[in-house]
């Protein structure tokens, strides 16, 4: 497994998404040497033990695999955020939503490579369904936002491949100086 | 170039549909389905698509829709990808990655032949039933 830190981003959004979530908002924040990023959603939410056994990198979930998908990107996540000096937590309320944080320390040695941010937002856009998926990101004194459904509103659609090659331009093209 | 804006995306948007319009695609649509589950996202799922993205703007197709799902139930075969051609079985494909993306483009989407050697068809035992 080569997980990149915007990987670990696009897995928890996807679970969000799978989730029910009609609402997703992210924050991606970045100054000095620091990368804080907050997901919240309004999903179906998980109890105190469900909780308990997403972090756990055996928790294989009820049936098939829906289960195990959420049980195999968090327990990485959180060992890769404690291995740089970062910090992991996942707060859930059933019938109201999760919110999970993370942080990684950018100037450690054991920090994982950041990945392509552009693309990992394209691909949290991606998803089949009526969400809305907000983000906010800053990096030192800059900061932009998207909307999922401003895009979708000037491209007409996010499936045609002519809108989705728009959609990662634009998304590219927002995290010039 | 520097950030774009929304005003400017949709003038791109509004271009680009002049071009395709004055086309004849006549062609039915071509549906490529990405399988984004954890173990598709560490096998760089994200690099294949862009990879598709790539080489669908490279040659200038237009009759593409795009689509992700969670993960497609094949962990030792991701990244997967389905893809839909009218006139074609419905075929997933096995590691796909961004070299195989580009095949698929050609071989399947322009030539509507197979890329044998990819063609995958049985999800990992692990999780049948
Ligand atoms: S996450 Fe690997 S097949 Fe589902």
């Amino acid at each position: 497994m080569h997980f990149a830190v915007s990987d670990f981003l696009s897995d928890i959004v996807q679970n969000s998404i799978e989730a029910g979530s009609s609402s997703v908002m992210v924050e991606y924040l970045e100054g000095d040497g620091r990368l804080e990023v907050y997901i919240s959603d309004n999903g179906k939410g998980m109890d105190a033990a469900t909780v308990e056994r997403v972090k756990d990198p055996f928790y294989t979930g009820g049936h098939k695999h829906e289960g195990r998908k959420v049980g195999l990107g968090i327990p990485f996540l959180i060992q890769a955020a404690e291995a740089a000096g970062g910090e992991f937590d996942i707060k859930s309320e059933p019938g109201y939503g999760t919110s999970v944080y993370f942080s990684f320390d950018l100037t450690h040695i054991d920090c994982p490579p950041r990945g392509n941010l552009p693309s990992a937002f394209l691909s949290m856009m991606l998803f089949p369904g009526d969400y809305e998926l907000g983000i906010r990101r800053k990096k030192d004194a800059s900061e932009y936002s998207v909307q999922r459904s401003e895009l979708v509103e000037t491209l007409g659609n996010l499936e045609d491949v002519d809108s989705v090659l728009l959609a990662r331009q634009y998304l590219t093209s927002l995290e010039e100086e | 170039m520097g950030k774009m804006t929304l005003e400017e995306l949709r003038k791109l948007r509004e271009e680009k549909k002049k071009v395709v319009e004055k086309r004849d695609v006549s062609d039915k649509d071509v549906v490529i389905i990405v399988g984004m589950g954890t173990c598709g996202i560490a096998a760089g799922a994200k690099q294949t698509l862009d990879a598709f993205l790539d080489e669908l703007d490279k040659r200038d197709i237009h009759n593409v829709v795009v689509k992700q799902t969670g993960c497609m139930g094949f962990c030792a075969n991701e990244p997967t990808v389905e893809v839909k051609k009218p006139g074609m079985p419905d075929i997933v494909y096995g590691r796909v990655d961004d070299k195989i993306a580009r095949k698929i483009v050609d071989r399947h989407i322009i030539q509507s032949r197979l890329v044998n050697e990819h063609v995958f068809d049985k999800p990992s035992t692990d999780i049948v039933g």
